[in-house]
């Protein structure tokens, strides 16, 4: 006969304990996002990217820096942006000697998708101190349009 | 590809002595430091930053850079945030001595770059030892 502790049995389950963590769990979900009121999600790719969202357009800014506007190409391809670029290496003078190496080489190539079309033939790109500010003006079924009320 | 990608790099907050009074965000840029034979070059990632905002300064042997980035106001309502825009700032000691009269600093697309010569070594004298 096998022997069962007290303490070993199992505490009185009460059914509605999980729902409630749970709901618990969604309201601590809700609030985090709603005092973020953004998303900060950390890039994976490079470069990282801030993204605004006007009434007529969207702003895209960058920090690039060591990469000259020849050295850059964006396009565009629906509603995917692309920026692409390389940052070219430092001289390989075999007189120098390194003390410190943080600063990297190579190029990159990065796609967003943004979340409204844009215009296409309404882009400009400009690059000041190493940030790149990327404007897209919004196609124009996508702005939004003030619709006035008439009153009889 | 050959080519090396860019990986992005974790902005790291700046180490300040002390806290600042503002609240402002500092971080230390990337740096390259080397050395030739005549000067030390200190090139540091400051994005965002124009010549006025830059501040320099060799005390006690401590290189101090300081990179102070206008506020841009950006309007609207911001739909990704990968990263947070501040000001630089980042101290080395500095083991050469250095002519502090030639400094040197210049900055293009963001990249602070400080020339920074060595002091010319003061020459050897020999010292006759004379025989009395």
């Amino acid at each position: 006969m096998a022997f069962i502790r007290f303490s070993d049995r199992p505490a009185f389950r009460n059914p509605w304990v999980e729902f409630e963590r749970i709901r618990q769990g969604l309201d601590e979900l809700s609030r985090s996002y709603a005092e973020k009121g953004k998303a900060q999600i950390r890039a994976n790719v490079y470069p990282p990217l801030n993204i605004y969202e006007e009434t007529d357009k969207m702003v895209v800014t960058a920090e690039i820096p060591g990469i000259k506007a020849e050295d850059l190409e964006i396009s565009i391809e629906g509603e995917t942006l692309t920026i692409q670029g390389k940052r070219s290496s430092r001289q390989d003078d075999f007189t120098i000697s390194y003390h410190r190496r943080e600063i990297e080489s190579g190029s990159f190539s990065r796609a967003v998708s943004l979340p409204v079309k844009v215009d296409v033939e309404k882009i400009s790109a400009k690059l000041l101190d190493g940030i790149l500010t990327v404007t897209l003006m919004k196609a124009a079924e996508a702005t939004p349009r003030q619709i006035k009320v008439n009153a009889d | 590809m050959s080519e090396k990608q860019l990986q992005v790099q974790e902005k790291q907050s700046a180490r300040t002595q002390g806290e600042t009074t503002k609240n402002e965000t500092y971080y230390a840029p990337q740096v390259d430091i080397y050395e030739t034979e005549k000067e030390v070059i200190v090139v540091a990632d400051m994005p965002g930053v124009q010549p006025e905002g830059v501040d320099l300064s060799l005390e006690d042997n401590i290189l101090t850079i300081q990179g102070r980035r206008k506020e841009v106001a950006h309007s609207g309502r911001m739909v990704l945030e990968e990263y947070e825009p501040g000001h630089y700032l980042r101290r080395f000691t500095v083991a050469e001595t250095i002519d502090q009269e030639g400094i040197e600093a210049s900055l293009a697309d963001g990249v602070l770059r400080v020339r920074l010569p060595k002091a010319a070594p003061a020459q050897p004298k020999k010292i006759a030892v004379k025989i009395g």
